[in-house]
């Protein structure tokens, strides 16, 4: 029997792994978060989430058509609709429904099919989108509402939310909250100290269930741990970007809160508040834009975690993980092009091994 | 013992129980022996027989020529049908040389020397024993075993080490040789031992193989220069290097073998290949192979001759349940793909596996997502996404700095590769290519070396001409100068 396959080089088995599986875990993952904020914030957050995930499809979709690479295959892999669903949590949840189509084509076009589609991008798709529309539409991204649960009292119904979603965004004037970062900051910048600014404002629990004013994927720390737990658990991404980027912001918060109480918040409050931990878990992890080794992802964690805590305590902006994440991703070549791991066989400068007694075993 | 951890590797589901319980049974003779003369590294053997020829079992049909060869031997009595070429048992299917072979069902041996005690031999004359019976490391790298049995003349070695890991999947042929014949393999170790003049030997196992273990352990009970180790399994322990950093903690330096830190690796059906050679001169001319996978109807362990041809061991499996996608010669991490099932056993075919298209389980390749589990996977401590990014586009010395030579090309990288990049392809290709650009270069280094040479040369004799004719015109000058003076005297 003759037999007629085209030959390519093995293995002829292989790990039950895809890039599909590999997404779709991500978006398990982020379930829980994602069920949460939108009951919190309601109608308007479960519009303004739809539109942003259907414009990243569709983004995607006339990008390969454009490109002529083949549709089917790229957009069934799932990346396109976790970049627009990773994107959709950063939001301000009842920001209007442009927000989250300009983000989403942002992301999609400028994030990622421009440097050639999956795999190919330098910076997190939807972390470029974040920061792009944070420096375009200041307003609306810095105005949060308090939590208005899915038919609780007091949110708007169905047909409200269309109008806070597709109307105007100016009504929210009456019902906006700053978030704990954002009042710190405006407080701090008023020459209100902590103790005072601290006042009134939620509790470590009420930041750990999530139950504040806040992105609508970002407020409860709680359930984005979950997410990354079952990740880690599935060996989809590694601990150390999470452990490092949270461990450093951690230490330096505590440094700070050490010296000066009143001016700098302790850690407990930089870890659960803002969006660090999905930061943590599910951004700065992006497999595409980190490095690849061990170390290197440790050093990209920790410099991640650094220039969070800068720019959330020194700079003008209240949050700083996308800045942090976008800057990091541009040094991920250089960090991967320094950082290697050691070759069998080799030492680490690459010159192969010698043992002090390897004279002995060669006869001349 | 204590062992040691090797950087990365994975875990292939090893669906060795298709084939574990099955004893090792002999094939029927088959109706024709296809017999390659390169079925090993190195230089193919030169035909000593000639078409027509009446041969006898264990006759030699051709003998190796070079340092790095190996002789050849009749698989059973008969006829030799012709001396031409025939189908590889390789993915190419290029034509070889082949001896064919008709048996005439008598079986009937050559004269054998009588049954000797090796440890009376000298050193020389075991390396010779072994060279003459043509034996070749069978865990399917199929080097001559002689050459690395004489490493002792110009190694410092200490210790023998003997792979019984078989780390690929569904390959059970040496699990069974241990289990069944673990008395022989033992004495090939203790004659190895001998030739090499080391101090011990490890038997590796990998822990799935609780029965192999059992049976060496007890082998080996009443010697204690040797010892049974028990490794954990993991694809690629089997790896010559790899084994020998799991069981000393030593890496062997890059571009080096083992021997430069006094160990030599052999594989277990290599010793029990020496066994029978050394103890009573018989050549090596069948072995043991596995045919198995999700495609095989009944899988078994055959004793095989070589020479058989594949489509004879899938018959007697009783066929296909389902058309298979690939057929392998070896396992599916490591294994080639045969080009037709008429190719024929050689003495490296450990395994005939035939995979349906659910096992393969081959996707169309995505873009890397630099998810970096070839990384974490990669037992060479290498960046294959990054080699292979080279490779693909052409980029050879990038893909050389990265590491290409350090690889193995054991396949855990494109195993793990959730966007189903055929790594390995790319690294094959480049070593592939590297090759075929150095030979150019030699090629034209060696001409450009020649031309000068003969340059050199010939100016070399046009010089010895000119100084020839200028001491001739010299002579003839002093001559008429001297005729001169004696005239002018006179």
């Amino acid at each position: 029997m003759k037999i007629t396959v085209p030959i390519i080089g093995g293995p002829y088995t292989h790990e039950t792994s895809s890039i599909n599986r590999l997404m779709l875990w991500v978006m398990l993952a982020l379930l829980p978060v994602t069920a949460y904020g939108l009951y919190l914030f309601g109608w308007p957050a479960i519009f303004l989430f739809t539109v942003t995930v259907l414009t990243a499809i569709i983004a995607e979709a006339l990008s390969l058509w454009i490109a002529r690479r083949p549709i089917k295959p790229f957009l069934l892999d799932g990346s396109a609709v976790l970049t627009g669903w990773l994107l959709a949590l950063t939001l301000p949840p009842w920001a209007p429904w442009w927000v989250g189509v300009v983000g989403s084509l942002l992301a999609i076009v400028i994030g990622k099919q421009v440097f050639g589609g999956l795999g190919q991008n330098l910076f997190n798709p939807a972390m470029v989108a974040r920061v792009a529309l944070l420096i375009s539409f200041p307003l609306q991204l810095t105005t949060f509402v308090a939590p208005h649960p899915l038919f609780a009292a007091g949110s708007p119904g169905f047909m409200d939310s269309l109008h806070v979603t597709f109307g105007h965004a100016a009504q929210l004037d009456g019902i906006s909250s700053a978030t704990l970062l954002g009042h710190i900051r405006t407080q701090l910048s008023q020459g209100i100290d902590l103790s005072k600014a601290l006042l009134n404002q939620p509790s470590l629990t009420q930041l750990l269930w999530g139950n504040t004013a806040g992105s609508m994927g970002e407020t409860s720390a709680l359930l984005i741990l979950a997410g990354g737990l079952l990740l880690l658990a599935r060996r989809i991404i590694s601990w150390r970007i999470p452990v490092a980027m949270l461990a450093t912001v951690a230490v330096l918060a505590t440094i700070m809160h050490m010296l000066d109480p009143l001016r700098y918040p302790d850690a407990a409050y930089h870890l659960l508040s803002g969006s660090l931990m999905l930061g943590a878990f599910f951004i700065a992890t992006d497999l595409v834009t980190s490095p690849v080794t061990g170390k290197g992802q440790l050093l990209y964690a920790v410099g991640c975690g650094l220039l969070i805590y800068v720019i959330r305590s020194w700079s003008g902006f209240p949050e700083g993980v996308a800045f942090a994440v976008l800057l990091m991703n541009a040094l991920t070549p250089l960090i991967d092009y320094y950082i290697k791991p050691r070759v069998y066989g080799r030492t680490h400068r690459g010159e192969p091994i010698q043992y002090a007694d390897e004279a002995t075993s060669k006869k001349s | 013992m204590k062992l040691f951890k090797i950087r990365g590797g994975v875990h292939p589901d090893d669906r060795k129980k298709l084939s574990a319980n099955k004893a090792i049974e002999p094939m029927p003779m088959p109706k024709l022996l296809r017999i390659p003369l390169q079925q090993h590294i190195g230089a193919p053997a030169e035909p000593v027989v000639r078409k027509g020829d009446k041969v006898l079992k264990g006759q030699l049909l051709a003998d190796s020529k070079s340092v790095i060869s190996a002789a050849v031997h009749a698989p059973t009595s008969g006829q030799i049908m012709a001396i031409g070429n025939y189908m590889a048992p390789h993915p190419s299917g290029l034509p070889i040389r082949t001896i064919t072979l008709k048996p005439d069902h008598d079986d009937r041996w050559i004269e054998l020397p009588a049954e000797v005690d090796p440890f009376t031999l000298t050193l020389d004359e075991i390396v010779k024993r072994v060279a003459d019976a043509g034996i070749v490391g069978m865990g399917g790298a199929t080097f001559p075993s002689a050459v690395k049995l004489g490493l002792r003349k110009r190694y410092e070695l200490h210790t023998l080490v003997l792979n019984g890991a078989e780390c690929e999947p569904y390959l059970t042929c040496d699990d069974r040789l241990m289990r069944e014949q673990a008395d022989d393999i033992l004495d090939g170790i203790r004659i190895m031992m001998h030739a090499l003049q080391v101090e011990q030997a490890l038997i590796a196992i990998e822990n799935n193989k609780p029965e192999a273990l059992a049976a060496m352990r007890e082998a080996s009970s009443g010697f204690n220069k040797i010892k049974v180790i028990n490794v954990p399994t993991r694809y690629p322990m089997g790896s010559e290097k790899h084994l020998v950093q799991t069981l000393t903690g030593k890496e062997t330096p890059a571009r080096a073998l083992t021997a430069d830190i006094g160990i030599v690796v052999h594989n277990v059906a290599t010793a029990h290949a020496v066994h029978d050679a050394v103890r009573f001169g018989r050549p090596l001319i069948s072995r043991v192979v596995t045919v198995s996978g999700g495609a095989i109807q009944q899988p078994r362990n055959l004793h095989v001759l070589i020479g058989t041809p594949v489509q004879d061991l899938l018959d007697y499996c009783g066929g296909f349940l389902e058309q298979p996608s690939h057929i392998l010669s070896g396992g599916p991490m490591m294994g080639h793909p045969i080009p037709d099932t008429k190719v024929p056993v050689i003495k490296g075919f450990n395994g005939v596996i035939a995979l349906t298209a659910k096992e393969t389980a081959i996707r169309p390749p995505m873009p890397c997502i630099r998810c970096a589990n070839c990384v974490t996977a990669c037992p060479c401590g290498l960046v294959p996404l990054e080699m292979a990014a080279r490779a693909r586009n052409g980029d050879l010395q990038g893909a050389v700095d990265l590491g290409l030579m350090d690889c193995i090309a054991c396949g855990s990288c494109a195993y793990v590769c959730p966007a189903h990049v055929p790594l390995v392809q790319y690294f094959n290709y480049a070593k592939g290519e590297l090759t075929l650009r150095q030979r150019a270069e030699h090629k034209q280094a060696e001409t450009k070396r020649l031309a000068e040479q003969r340059a050199v040369r010939i100016e070399h004799q046009k010089k010895a001409k000119r100084e020839a004719m200028m001491r001739r015109r010299q002579e003839a000058a002093r001559k008429k100068a001297a005729a001169q003076t004696t005239e002018t005297e006179v």
